[in-house]
């Protein structure tokens, strides 16, 4: 280890103590808060009493909680609609803004627009956008008459559908981004052997590109489920949870019971089991993924 | 079978870097045939990705009677800045400053937290470092929600809740593991010679700190100050949870309250998030590139 050589062992403490700043943000404002959250799911606390030790109370009121067991439901769900709409347009837009093309190019720099803007921002155009007489319904109108119009979001059976299209323009740029990244780092070397031997252009996809972009697909996968697990600001915005509890996901049901309902104690355990899905779901899809062993391997060379 | 294959290539995935012009001349006919087919899945998601934001531009410039004749489509003919002079007359230059100060105090202090931390990271070899690293990326499965409940008791307890300070610390916390996983990646690559040789010269680590890593990581540094300027100032979940008077209000927060405010002036809703949203088109149009990489650099090698 040469690197080692040039640091005497006394100050190589002292450069490890460069670290002590940042570990005491990250213990105290992540690391510790998610402890007591722990700590505070065994506790009734209401509004303006004080905290007092319940036990499992709480826990055993989540267990017969309709709400909290729908909530976790459709955050589930929105999870997997996520990841089926995102993950094939972002791959095959990654893919065709990859290519070196002027007029490519000139697209690429309209699609990464949805990055610029908050989550609060896109929530309000899109609620306008899919309002009774808006743009959306317009179009309805103009094809199947004035009887076409929707609420997208007053229709409990629509508007978590409607939801997860906001999400998906909101996340696709992002991801296209990423699957850019992995389509201009294949070796050209792959696609002149494939184009010698007469393969068609269809094959070379999916012959060479998708296997290619196997750290991609996983990288993304990841990002786009445990995203959308936690997914919140532009939910809040739109319905609030409605109507109903239709829209009402786990974040936001945590949320509401904690902050609107006052219910710290409870509300932790909803915060709890949101980090234990939140936490299992990563270690698995990366251990499923064999992904941490593959970058081990790859940091060993 | 080679010649025709070669013409696929030219609008293939992402190996294209024959100029367009060399192949019109001898196939002309047939790709301007094949021309709009080329051009169609890219229009159809430009559509998609540019029709919001074109949307919410030629509103915000419409008067209040042509919005409601229920022109969607073309821009107004008599184009009114009014809804932006209604908005700048509100509280909309104090959201800006409590937006810029929150988001320059928590870049400011993520920099030169994570910069020596992740220098230590890089350079020392010891149990303790390795094993904080870890830590630190274990923080990237932490959501946010998991710890919120417990931060707003305790910027209730030390008194801060409601003021700007509140908002900092969190922040800094979270965006912690990924800045330092960007700089390590990044730090990673200095070549030990350099160390050595300042070493030699006798310089101690702090001079090696500022002298070396801080002027060879300024990409990565430009990466996270975008990275995370990005999501301090589009952030909305610490607002909403942690501040509640107007003068505290960041640009986000105010947004989602100018929803209620606003009723149904939706000229003036959007000429607020396009006002809102004018920071980062600028820095779309001056630094696209350093932007989208910034946006990518925890996540693509």
């Amino acid at each position: 280890m040469p690197e080692q050589n040039v640091l005497s062992k006394s100050s190589r403490w002292t450069v490890s103590g460069l670290t002590l700043p940042a570990l005491g943000f990250y213990a105290l404002f992540a690391l510790f808060p998610m402890f007591l959250a722990v700590a505070m799911s065994f506790m009734a606390w209401h509004a303006l009493s004080s905290p007092s030790w319940i036990g499992l109370q709480n826990w055993k009121h989540f267990f017969s909680d309709p709400i909290a067991i729908n909530a976790i439901y459709l955050s589930l769900k929105v999870m997997v609609l996520s990841w089926l709409i995102q993950t094939p347009l972002s791959l095959l837009l990654g893919v065709y803004v990859a290519g070196y093309q002027k007029y490519r190019a000139v697209f690429s720099v309209f699609y990464f627009l949805p990055l610029l803007f908050s989550a609060v921002a896109i929530g309000l155009i899109w609620i306008q956008i899919l309002s009774i007489s808006g743009p959306v319904n317009t179009i309805i109108t103009g094809i199947f008459g004035s009887d076409g119009r929707i609420s997208w979001l007053g229709d409990p059976t629509l508007a978590l559908y409607a939801i997860v299209i906001v999400i998906a323009w909101q996340f696709i740029p992002f991801h296209i981004l990423l699957y850019q990244a992995g389509t201009r780092q294949i070796p050209t070397s792959l696609y002149e052997a494939a184009t010698l031997d007469g393969a068609s252009n269809f094959r070379k996809f999916v012959h060479i590109t998708l296997p290619q972009l196997k750290h991609t697909f996983i990288t993304s996968s990841i990002l786009i489920l445990t995203g959308s697990l936690v997914y919140f600001d532009v939910i809040y915005v739109m319905t609030g949870g409605g109507p109903g509890i239709s829209t009402r996901i786990l974040p936001l049901d945590m949320y509401l019971r904690a902050f609107k309902m006052a219910q710290i104690g409870y509300g932790s355990v909803l915060a709890v089991i949101l980090s234990i899905i939140g936490v299992v779901l990563s270690v698995l899809l990366l251990t499923l993924s064999g992904f941490t062993r593959m970058q081990s391997q790859a940091e060993g060379t | 079978m080679i010649t025709s294959d070669s013409q696929y290539v030219r609008y293939g995935y992402g190996l294209d870097n024959t100029n367009d012009r060399s192949v019109m001349n001898a196939k002309t006919i047939r790709s301007s045939s094949k021309g709009f087919f080329r051009f169609l899945p890219g229009i159809l998601w430009f559509l998609v990705a540019f029709y919001p934001v074109y949307y919410m531009f030629i509103v915000s410039i419409s008067d209040k009677q042509n919005f409601s004749s229920g022109n969607f489509w073309l821009p107004p003919t008599n184009p009114t800045l009014s809804n932006f002079l209604q908005v700048i007359q509100g509280n909309i230059g104090l959201y800006f400053l409590n937006s810029i100060i929150v988001t320059i105090a928590c870049v400011f202090l993520i920099v030169c937290l994570a910069l020596p931390a992740a220098f230590a990271i890089v350079k020392i070899n010891n149990i303790f470092v390795k094993n904080l690293f870890k830590l630190f990326l274990f923080g990237l499965a932490i959501p946010v929600q998991a710890a919120i409940i417990p931060i707003y008791v305790m910027m209730i307890s030390v008194g801060a809740y409601d003021t700007l300070y509140a908002l900092i610390p969190p922040q800094v916390a979270f965006w912690m593991p990924l800045s330092i996983l960007i700089l390590v990646n990044f730090i990673r690559d200095i070549p030990n010679e350099l160390y050595d040789s300042m070493v030699l010269d006798g310089a101690g680590h702090f001079r090696i700190l500022v002298k070396l890593v801080l002027p060879l990581s300024k990409p990565a540094i430009v990466a996270v100050v975008l990275y995370t300027g990005i999501q301090v100032w589009n952030n909305f979940l610490f607002p909403l949870v942690l501040t509640q008077s107007k003068d505290v209000r960041t640009l986000p927060f105010a947004l989602q309250k100018f929803q209620g405010q606003y009723g149904i002036d939706i000229p003036g809703l959007m000429a607020a998030v396009l006002l809102a949203s004018i920071p980062m088109i600028l820095l779309y149009i001056i630094a696209r590139r350093q932007l989208l990489g910034g946006l990518t650099a925890g996540f693509s090698k």
